[in-house]
């Protein structure tokens, strides 16, 4: 992996501020791969994966014919067959019923919930079936469904598009919770999700769609309880997941700039939380910012918060800084929108007033 | 035997009542007593392989697929020798062996999961090319879930694909204290069969030889892939709806009447009056499940409570860590990783 550019603590500018890549990709060692959007991403690793076995199935509402209202699924229908790729009627509840269903006996199926906050729809499913039905059946059945969908802040979608549902689920017992950000971790998300045995929520954010990386042309997949290392550094933990992994970049780029040095972690795993990276993270800076988009009210910062005091008090020097978005649907006009969610400016604020 | 099957699934909830009023059985426990006939007349038709959903009313379902008497007494009792280790509990009966899908505790939330058995039947005749897959599921439900977002968008999805899924609505009348024709439009349920294109019927849920002839002939259409069939059978249940119901809205006058079509005396004279069995061995019948039941209480409460370290097994299926890293194996061979983030 190649090192950032050391960093000193007063005037140097450094122009290439932000070192990009994790170490659980071996990006660098790829000169060749392709570049693609993360909407590709998406369909590169769910055509992959229903290549690879046959009773990978998607069922959505548009999915089929229509390609996907985001792409994801453009073209499968064509080539897997109507059934594989299954239109379904506007009954989220049912349709998701469906998927457990076929899950129990046999069949893996890939839920797309066309935005997120229609899932809300399929909330008693997800939350007694999936979740429940593998405990409560004493592990006689596992459920290895995916629910995916785009969630989040969009550009003025107005309020029921605009849901940021990962503190609905996430106290649902037995369901792991997943958010891409990149087209890199896209891909292999939705293959780890696709392969795991657990009901995943793969959680997708509308802005994100149209990021374009370059991928390995190999095949590869991504673990679905590892956090990313983004940029290394020794000052400041910050974690974040989604898009606002990108605020935090963008505003990391003026930090650096100031002299900071950041160490920015995308948390990827939604739950369980990934407190292995993020502990030794926590050992090597004491400081903790949480940038995240979620509402701050029982929110994923919350929960992160509370399982970084129980683990790491001893390690932190400061209060833990959580920077969420605020607890009001989303408003249509773009001023409101944009104070709504957490914009860079603001993460450079708190960074100063963490680090002084 | 489906003079058998009845009086096995009328003395397992009598036993069932005894022991709740004993103490060794909790929570919310609903009976089945009267409506053995729809039990008994779809079920023992159904061959192996094929799916059974239901609701909260569900150990004579179990029972009638073919889940012990042990394991059911056992689960009720709460112990890790029942068939669901001791975590579902009266409401949540599954048994992955015997086809039986659950046991929900929210109404109408097992008919999607049927749905998806029924789904995959089709998937692995189209998509898997597997020509043997002929595998039917039977939904069980009420008269109240038919008033349930769930059931119309299931009925919908189910004859929009041809679904192999046989719909049982077994209308006792009465949901808790709510009487069918005070909450529904139009009672007659059948009738919402053919308004999404499938056939609906209506069938006299007290007399199991009626209930036979529909479910041979839906079952049949299902298995041949012509797709779902609604089906309302009129029965009655003679307790309340759970253990803990005074059942204070019926009127006697109409317990009285449906207490007089009881489903397995109803069999009883027809068998005698045929010829077809004699007072003897229908005692002997009586007897054998007798000691059947007896002899599932005994192992229920000879057999272990669940230990604590049960309590976070099962929560999540990936046994052996979170995911699956860059290399295809599991990441972390975290043996706690069952426990989550929980602390006990």
């Amino acid at each position: 992996m190649r090192a950032p550019p050391s960093t000193v603590r007063a005037s140097k500018l450094v122009t290439n501020a932000v070192a990009v890549k994790s170490e659980t990709a071996s990006i660098a060692a790829t000169k060749s791969g392709h570049e693609l959007l993360l909407f590709e991403a998406l369909r590169e690793g769910l055509e992959e994966e229903m290549e690879r076995d046959p009773r990978v199935c998607v069922l959505g509402e548009d999915v089929g014919h229509y390609g996907g209202s985001y792409k994801v699924t453009k073209g499968l229908a064509e080539k897997f067959g109507d059934l594989r790729v299954l239109d379904t009627p506007i009954a989220e509840n049912s349709f998701t019923g469906m998927a457990v269903g076929a899950a129990m006996t046999g069949l893996r199926p890939i839920v797309e919930g066309m935005n997120m906050g229609f899932l809300l729809l399929a909330y008693n499913q997800i939350s007694n079936n999936c979740g429940m039905l593998h405990y409560t059946s004493g592990g006689q059945f596992t459920i290895p469904v995916v629910i995916r969908g785009p969630g989040g802040v969009g550009r003025q979608l107005g309020a029921e598009h605009s849901q940021r549902l990962e503190s609905y689920f996430q106290s649902v017992p037995g369901l792991q919770m997943v958010a891409c950000s990149t087209p890199y971790n896209a891909k292999g998300l939705m293959k780890a999700a696709i392969r795991s045995e657990n009901p995943v929520i793969l959680c997708e954010h509308v802005l994100l769609y149209n990021l374009k990386e370059r991928i390995p042309d190999e095949e590869y997949v991504c673990c679905l309880e590892r956090a990313e290392l983004v940029r290394p550094g020794k000052d400041v933990t910050i974690l974040t997941y989604s898009r606002m992994r990108h605020h935090v970049l963008q505003a990391a780029k003026s930090l650096i700039n100031k002299g900071y040095d950041p160490e920015i972690i995308d948390i990827i795993s939604l739950k369980p939380f990934d407190l292995h990276t993020i502990g030794n993270s926590i050992k090597k800076t004491h400081k903790v910012l949480i940038v995240e988009e979620c509402m701050r009210t029982g929110g994923i910062g919350a929960s992160l918060r509370a399982s970084i005091m129980d683990n790491f008090w001893d390690y932190l020097d400061a209060p833990i800084m959580c920077l969420s978005s605020q607890d009001v649907p989303t408003p249509y006009a773009g001023t409101l929108e944009e104070a709504t969610v957490v914009q860079p400016p603001q993460i450079v604020k708190a960074i100063k007033q963490l680090c002084g | 035997m489906l003079f058998e099957d009845m009086v096995l699934g009328r003395s397992f909830e009598d036993m069932c009542a005894q022991m709740y009023y004993r103490g060794k059985m909790f929570g919310f426990v609903h009976l089945y007593n009267g409506q053995e006939a729809v039990s008994t007349g779809f079920i023992k038709y159904l061959k192996e392989g094929d799916y059974v959903c239901s609701t909260y009313r569900d150990h004579v379902h179990a029972l009638s697929k073919g889940v012990s008497a042990r394991a059911v007494m056992s689960e009720l009792f709460g112990k890790a020798t029942g068939v669901c280790r001791g975590q579902g509990g009266s409401m949540h009966m599954f048994s992955k062996e015997h086809g039986l899908l659950g046991g929900f505790a929210f109404i109408g939330e097992g008919i999607p999961v049927a749905l998806g058995a029924a789904f995959k039947t089709k998937y692995e005749k189209e998509v898997l090319k597997n020509d043997k897959a002929d595998a039917v599921t039977v939904a069980f439900f009420g008269d109240g879930t038919c008033n349930n977002g769930q059931f119309f968008e299931c009925l919908n999805m189910a004859a929009l694909w041809k679904l192999p899924i046989i719909f049982v609505v077994e209308n006792n009348l009465w949901a808790i204290g709510m009487s069918h024709y005070r909450s529904t439009s139009d009672p007659e349920i059948w009738k919402k069969g053919p308004a999404f294109g499938m056939p609906g019927v209506h069938v006299d849920g007290m007399d199991v030889l009626k209930v036979r002839e529909v479910a041979l002939e839906s079952i049949a259409r299902a298995r041949r892939g012509e797709g779902p069939t609604l089906v309302e059978c009129e029965t009655y249940r003679f307790r309340g709806h759970s253990l803990a119901d005074p059942d204070e809205l019926r009127k006697p006058a109409e317990k009285a009447h449906y207490a007089a079509r009881d489903p397995i005396v109803a069999l009883k004279n027809y068998l005698l009056e045929h010829k077809l069995a004699d007072e003897a061995e229908l005692k002997s019948i009586q007897k054998k499940i007798d000691d059947l039941v007896e002899d599932a209480v005994d192992f229920a409460d000879a057999s272990p409570l669940p230990p604590r370290s049960q309590l976070l097994e099962n929560v999540f299926a990936d046994p052996k860590g979170f995911g699956i890293g860059p290399d295809g194996k599991y990441r972390c061979e975290d043996p706690s990783f069952t426990a989550g983030t929980a602390q006990v």
